[in-house]
């Protein structure tokens, strides 16, 4: 034992110099060999890079949505749950979700909601004082829309339920939208506007400003300061009755306290709302937290991992196979060899051992490469998507290794065929 | 003296398909003693070859008895045998064997290395022996790059490394010219004659034989003819 302990040891160094030597005299085929395995480990590496990035990406933009928000939006009935729908089918007042249903629910679980979101949007306008203008959109929102949507107000309040109740002419809009219109006075609560809704003049009074956040789903070409268009909240009430628009809503946000489980909550409200259904021939509700939203595309982001990583491995078996073809196409080419080194007194483990070193260093070598390029392409990727990665340490370490595993694996018979040879066989074969 | 080699009814037969097995060699006795020079000599197909073989223990014989230096060669295995060949035969052959892609010192090196010396023992006693053969300047030359007659003095360099008791040379000169062939053949006299070291020359060559003490000629299997010069 302790001879073949020594022997691992002398022979493993020797026989990574051979084995290089090995791979120097024939640098194209080596090349060739180590391909598939490059391509396995370059593509893991890269695609987990990138998955990382998406993943991070949908994150960040769901959690500036709110953890505890609740999505409760109409659906076609029959439609497989994918998050995002599109109604299809006409839709009329009484399909919508009522205030007479929102107010029933806000009492039954008065416990575990914060706030209820209500909005409407009612399309693109423009506000001018004198030379100067502003682009907005018309949204009309309740009180809950604040909580929900994180508002943060700079001066000022928000819109109040004694707004909505007497249908007031009452407007929040943005420290952007002031700094177009009033850029010598910002001190604009109390002043007058007048919005032009598609030709109809309608004249609203400052209650407060917020702070303009960029949408998160920021396309990277942004409109001049001039240009940008800012939500301006408005009492729903009142955004109705200008539009005559029907009472209800296609979707509500739901705050929930912070203390409760929001999927076990999503499902309870999901089943309140759908107790209004059940006669819809056509629709029904759907209750989404951004947390399951989250599960959802983390779910998707696990499914095509192991897409990944099935395809992988197809090309590191194939890869595998490409190394033990070579290698026993090495060990023909070299049976004289094997036979001198018999003859010198070489023991079969040290051939085994030469052998299992060569074709570990031409797959690891292929798994190095292909850390490296996977790597690379990972970077570039995930910086396309604005979330520059460079792979973890821990996937890069267990590839390599896989790479490695491969090569034993997979040089393992050819080394014991070359181990096996008989020395007069060999030093006879020409 | 005493006996290097101690061959005793040897015979090695081959299986040739399922039934049939050929005989190679029918019941050889050989004795060579410490420090002798001797030369087997035969036609190709004479059995010769295999005898070499049996002798280097790179084959077993199918039956008698071979004690090498009083060891019994039949009862070892594999990893045993090629400790014997490691240690105590050093083999040269017509077509030199170096491993193609290792320089000249790498080759002389690895029976060292597979005896287990360590790196810097084995670099200092592979260079000594080049030095020895005229090879300093080619040390780190690869077999491509040398002569006929400096490959071959590789060969031999490398025999020699872990001072084995016995040289087993097969047809050593069969494919240099005449003027390399006499300067190998003066390695191995002064091999024999300053370092004692006994010498088994296989050839088919009768010149060459008649250089060595003793000329054993085969054919067919049996020793034919001994003659002592």
């Amino acid at each position: 034992m302790i001879r073949i302990g020594s022997d691992i040891i002398i022979h493993l160094k020797e026989s990574i110099i051979i084995a290089f030597e090995g791979i120097a005299s024939n640098k194209m085929r080596a090349l060739l060999t180590m391909l598939g395995i490059i391509i396995g480990i370059g593509s893991v590496i890269a695609i987990v890079t990138v998955g990382r990035a998406l993943s991070d990406s949908v994150s960040s933009s769901m959690s500036k949505l709110g953890a505890t928000n609740i999505l409760v939006a109409l659906q076609n009935k029959n439609t497989v749950d994918t998050g995002v729908n599109f109604l299809s089918g006409s839709l009329v007042k009484s399909d919508l979700i009522s205030d007479e249903m929102v107010a029933e629910y806000t009492i039954r679980f008065q416990d575990s909601i914060e706030a209820v979101s209500l909005s409407n949007i009612s399309g693109a306008g423009q506000v001018r004082e004198g030379r100067n203008y502003a682009n907005i959109t018309f949204m009309g929102t309740n009180v809950g829309y604040e909580i929900a949507n994180n508002i943060r107000i700079l001066s000022g309040r928000f819109v109040r339920d004694n707004d909505l109740k007497t249908r007031q002419y009452v407007a929040v809009v943005s420290d952007k939208l002031v700094n177009n219109l009033f850029p010598d006075s910002p001190d604009c609560l109390g002043k007058e506007i007048k919005v032009d809704l598609s030709g109809d003049v309608q004249t609203f009074t400052i209650i407060g400003v917020y702070k303009y956040e960029p949408p998160m789903t920021a396309t990277g070409v942004s409109a001049s300061e001039r240009e940008l268009r800012t939500y301006m909240y408005v009492p729903i009430t009142t955004l109705n009755f200008i539009t005559s628009a029907d009472e209800g809503y296609l979707a509500i946000t739901v705050n929930t306290k912070s203390n409760i489980d929001i999927a076990a909550f999503s499902k309870r409200t999901q089943d309140f709302f759908n107790s209004y259904y059940e006669k819809n021939p056509k629709f029904e509700v759907s209750a989404i937290s951004m947390d399951s939203m989250l599960t959802i595309v983390n779910d998707v982001m696990g499914t095509l991992s192991i897409a990944v990583a099935i395809i992988a491995g197809i090309s590191l078996i194939v890869g595998g196979i490409g190394i033990m073809n070579i290698m026993l196409v090495s060990v023909t080419e070299r049976t004289r060899e094997i036979g001198m080194r018999k003859a010198l007194g070489a023991r079969n483990l040290s051939v085994q051992i030469q052998f299992i070193v060569e074709a570990v260093i031409v797959s690891s070598t292929g798994g190095l490469v292909g850390v490296l390029l996977g790597a690379a392409l990972g970077y570039v990727g995930s910086t396309l998507l604005g979330y520059p990665k460079f792979p973890e340490l821990g996937i890069v370490f267990i590839s390599f290794l896989f790479s490695m595993v491969i090569g034993v694996f997979f040089g393992f018979y050819p080394a014991n065929k070359a181990a096996t040879l008989e020395p007069v066989e060999a030093l006879r074969y020409e | 003296m005493d006996c290097k080699i101690d061959m005793q009814k040897i015979t090695k037969s081959f299986s040739m398909g399922k039934r049939k097995r050929i005989e190679v060699l029918h019941g050889i006795n050989l004795s060579v003693k410490s420090g002798e020079f001797i030369s087997i000599v035969g036609q190709s197909g004479s059995g010769k070859t295999t005898l070499m073989n049996i002798i280097g223990g790179l084959d077993c014989p199918t039956s008698g008895r071979y004690l090498l230096e009083g060891v019994d060669i039949g009862n070892l295995n594999g990893n045993q045998l090629s400790d014997i060949r490691n240690r105590k035969i050093g083999f040269v052959f017509q077509t030199f064997n170096l491993i193609p892609r290792s320089s000249a010192l790498r080759n002389v090196e690895l029976p060292m290395l597979y005896a287990g010396l360590g790196d810097a023992e084995r670099k200092e006693r592979a260079r000594e022996l080049l030095f020895m053969f005229g090879l300093g300047n080619r040390v780190n030359h690869l077999p491509n790059e040398l002569s006929g007659g400096q490959k071959q003095r590789v060969a031999i360099a490398r025999s020699i490394a872990n001072d084995p008791a016995i040289i087993l040379a097969d047809e050593p000169t069969g494919a240099l010219d005449t003027k390399t062939g006499r300067m190998v053949m003066d390695i191995f006299h002064k091999l024999h004659e300053k370092q004692n070291k006994t010498i088994v020359l296989i050839t088919h060559n009768e010149r060459l034989a008649d250089e060595t003490e003793r000329i054993l000629t085969i054919e067919d299997g049996y020793f034919i003819d001994e003659k002592i010069t």
